[in-house]
């Protein structure tokens, strides 16, 4: 229920959204997040399964294809850990991006049965579908240590853990901020041009080939230039993927300067979401 | 009584019908740009269709308060309710409401088939915007109201309408808001389900609540209300008693349920001597409900012997919009061939399920088409047809068509 004062005064472009008021309505996220956990694999037989039969699949599929591009031992991987192992630890952060993206992108749309009758504020709806993401990512992570368990018996991989492995949740978050960001943007746009819905899958499709998922940032930065290199690292999750990596695989550890970017990039896209996202929603249910 | 616990001040909401505005900008600038290319003089901006559903609207609700709102669809009922639940934004004024607001625009908001009952008890809660905490502390006590405790944690899709209805109003009902916003829930469920909704309404009222009730029930209005709003076209028209304003919104004045007896014409052929409107009590009736069964009754006499001529009836809304005429021949051509004299009377059941909500009058005529006119009464009969349920969707699209008809929709999710 709302605080004692309620104000109702027209659409206002640009305000800042009630953040207090959010923080009010927490448990209305994590209550949504449980209905989506709850019901997203009713009726499949794998269920959670689903969590990691696409990453490992890319990564046997890119095994192949750069065994035969590039021959066996060229793979684009972290130097001493075999490529399948370096790609799927760099799919586990994609994925939370990835898969937050694609359910809160279009979250507006798919709860437009419950803005259009109750109020609660707005930005729980986008928000909810990345606390569901990081429930899928506590599974990833798990499948990924036994991946690397499974390679240390082998023999072809020996964990050396650091100090950096603590660096491991602050790539994970900068990861899901990632996605929040662009969340917000996508969330309010796809529900009032369903374009965007449509745009989506394509735009995290093109995402992933321009992060260091299914490569390292080490095997192409050599053949980009300063400046293309730059730019490159404007996308936030280079660097979130990149030193989820390094975090836990070890490697060269990723430039400062890509890590800070990441950083401003992802505070111009949350605020200017946050923004945009309020200023769609005072007007959304008359459109949606 | 005491403060104002809503205070509203000149209030508007204005939607755009159609294309969305800026959607429809796009296109134009698409089209503006072809038309340059070719060298063809731009095309003008079209009109805005917009309207106007609600219109500097300004009232108080007291403190304790229980006001009805009432008015045809259309009026800007739902969405006054829509900007005071904060669910939309006005497009002009502003409201201030103080105390915690629950508001109950649909029963059961959320509930997720897949889920349990108890799970949705907590989803729905929660959307209603109860903490968990709460929820856990009130959670035996709905299940108790609900009725429907033994099958708590069975997935809802599994369960009657009936009980999933009981369960959302128990969990609408264990909100305990200081303010409570109501639409039309009463609507839903049979009548003894109606009848605890409104128990709790007026239990809510008694505890020194203020509630805002919309309803199309007049007696429920009546029943639970001190002070009734009548919206008209997005305006109040009137405020007060509830008596007055449900007698003025329902227009007592100038419907005609019975043509008093025209007497005996020998001068001509033929004569329509009575007409009434019976509604479903068999009593002469002003006012139906939409799908109420209601017989038009008419007597004429025949004085001499007539041959080729009709009777006709023809039904207009206020607008002077023909809905339908219709003949005493319209499913046999017998009575055409020849009636011999005598008095005649003739009914038929108006087809109620049609008329969208507003006021109609009934003309009847008879004569030979397009030669001779016997005898004619137009505005015979007046009437008013109030809808007695909601449907889904804003209200004003449905105020727009002449008829009214509940149309199934199978939309798909194209892959």
């Amino acid at each position: 229920m709302n605080a004692r004062f309620t104000e109702i005064r027209p659409y206002r472009p640009f305000a800042f959204a009630d953040l207090t008021e959010l923080w009010e309505r927490r448990d209305l996220i994590w209550i949504l997040a449980l209905r989506d956990i709850r019901t997203r694999y009713k009726q499949s037989v794998f269920g959670i399964a689903w969590v990691m039969v696409p990453p490992l699949l890319t990564a046997c599929i890119f095994y192949v294809l750069f065994g035969i591009l590039l021959g066996p031992g060229q793979r684009p991987t972290v130097p001493g850990v075999p490529y399948i192992l370096s790609t799927f630890c760099a799919l586990v952060p994609w994925q939370l991006f990835a898969t937050s993206l694609r359910y809160s992108g279009n979250s507006l749309v798919s709860n437009r049965s419950l803005i259009s009758k109750v109020y609660f504020p707005r930005l729980v709806v986008p928000i909810a579908p990345i606390v569901v993401a990081l429930a899928d990512f506590a599974v990833a992570l798990v499948v990924l240590f036994a991946l690397m368990i499974a390679y240390g018996l082998a023999g072809d991989f020996r964990f050396d853990p650091g100090a950096r492995l603590l660096l491991l949740p602050v790539f994970a978050f900068l990861a899901a901020m990632t996605s929040l960001g662009l969340s917000l943007w996508s969330s309010a746009l796809s529900a009032v041009y369903r374009d965007f819905s449509f745009l989506s899958p394509f735009t995290i499709q093109i995402l992933m080939y321009l992060t260091p998922v299914l490569y390292t940032y080490d095997s192409i930065a050599h053949s980009l230039g300063q400046e293309t290199l730059a730019v490159y690292g404007l996308n936030p999750m280079v660097a979130a993927v990149e030193g989820f990596r390094w975090a836990l695989l070890g490697g060269a550890p990723p430039d400062a300067q890509l890590i800070l970017s990441a950083m401003a990039v992802n505070a111009v896209l949350l605020l200017g979401g946050i923004i945009f996202f309020h200023r769609m929603e005072q007007t959304i249910v008359d459109v949606i | 009584m005491g403060d104002p616990a809503i205070t509203v001040e000149g209030l508007g909401k204005r939607y755009l019908l159609g294309e969305l505005d800026a959607l429809r900008g796009m296109r134009m600038l698409a089209a503006r740009a072809g038309a340059m290319l070719r060298g063809e003089p731009a095309a003008r901006r079209g009109d805005r269709n917009e309207i106007w559903a609600l219109r500097d609207v300004s009232f108080e609700v007291r403190r304790g308060e229980v006001m009805g709102i009432i008015g045809a669809n259309g009026a800007g009922k739902s969405t006054l309710l829509k900007i005071l639940s904060r669910i939309t934004r006005p497009t002009t004024g502003h409201a201030r409401i103080d105390g915690r607001v629950g508001s109950l625009l649909e029963v059961g908001t959320g509930f997720h088939p897949e889920l349990t009952g108890r799970e949705n008890v907590f989803l729905n809660g929660a959307i209603l915007g109860l903490k968990r905490a709460e929820i856990r502390a009130r959670f035996d006590e709905i299940a108790a109201f609900s009725g429907v405790e033994r099958f708590l944690d069975t997935p809802v899709k599994h369960y009657s309408s009936g009980m999933h209805t009981r369960l959302a109003f128990a969990v609408a009902a264990h909100l305990d808001p200081e303010i409570l916003i109501v639409d039309e829930v009463l609507a839903v469920g049979d009548a003894t389900f109606q009848k605890r909704c409104l128990e709790k309404i007026s239990e809510v009222s008694d505890a020194g609540r203020t509630v805002l009730l919309v309803s199309h029930r007049m007696d429920a209005v009546r029943r639970l209300c001190r002070t009734v709003m009548l919206l008209e076209q997005g305006a109040i028209v009137f405020k007060g008693e509830p008596e007055a304003a449900i007698g003025r919104y329902l227009g007592d004045a100038g419907l005609i349920a019975s043509l008093g007896d025209r007497g005996s014409d020998p001068g001509k052929p033929a004569h329509i001597r009575s007409a009434q409107l019976v509604g479903p009590q068999g009593a002469p009736s002003t006012v139906l409900s939409r799908g109420q069964p209601a017989t038009v009754e008419l007597v004429y006499e025949i004085n001499r012997k007539v041959e080729g001529a009709y009777v006709f009836a023809r039904l207009f809304n206020k607008d002077d919009v023909s809905i339908f005429a219709t003949s005493d021949c319209d499913t046999s051509d017998a009575l055409s061939r020849g009636r011999v004299p005598g008095t005649y009377r003739a009914s038929f059941a108006l087809p109620t399920g049609l008329l969208n909500e507003g006021d109609y009058w009934i003309n009847f005529w008879i004569g030979m088409p397009f030669n001779i006119t016997h005898d004619r009464v137009p505005n015979a009969l007046r009437f008013h047809v109030h809808e007695p349920r909601t449907f889904g969707g804003p209200d004003y699209i449905r105020s727009r068509g002449v008829i009214v008809q509940e149309i199934e929709w199978n939309t798909e999710r194209a892959p």
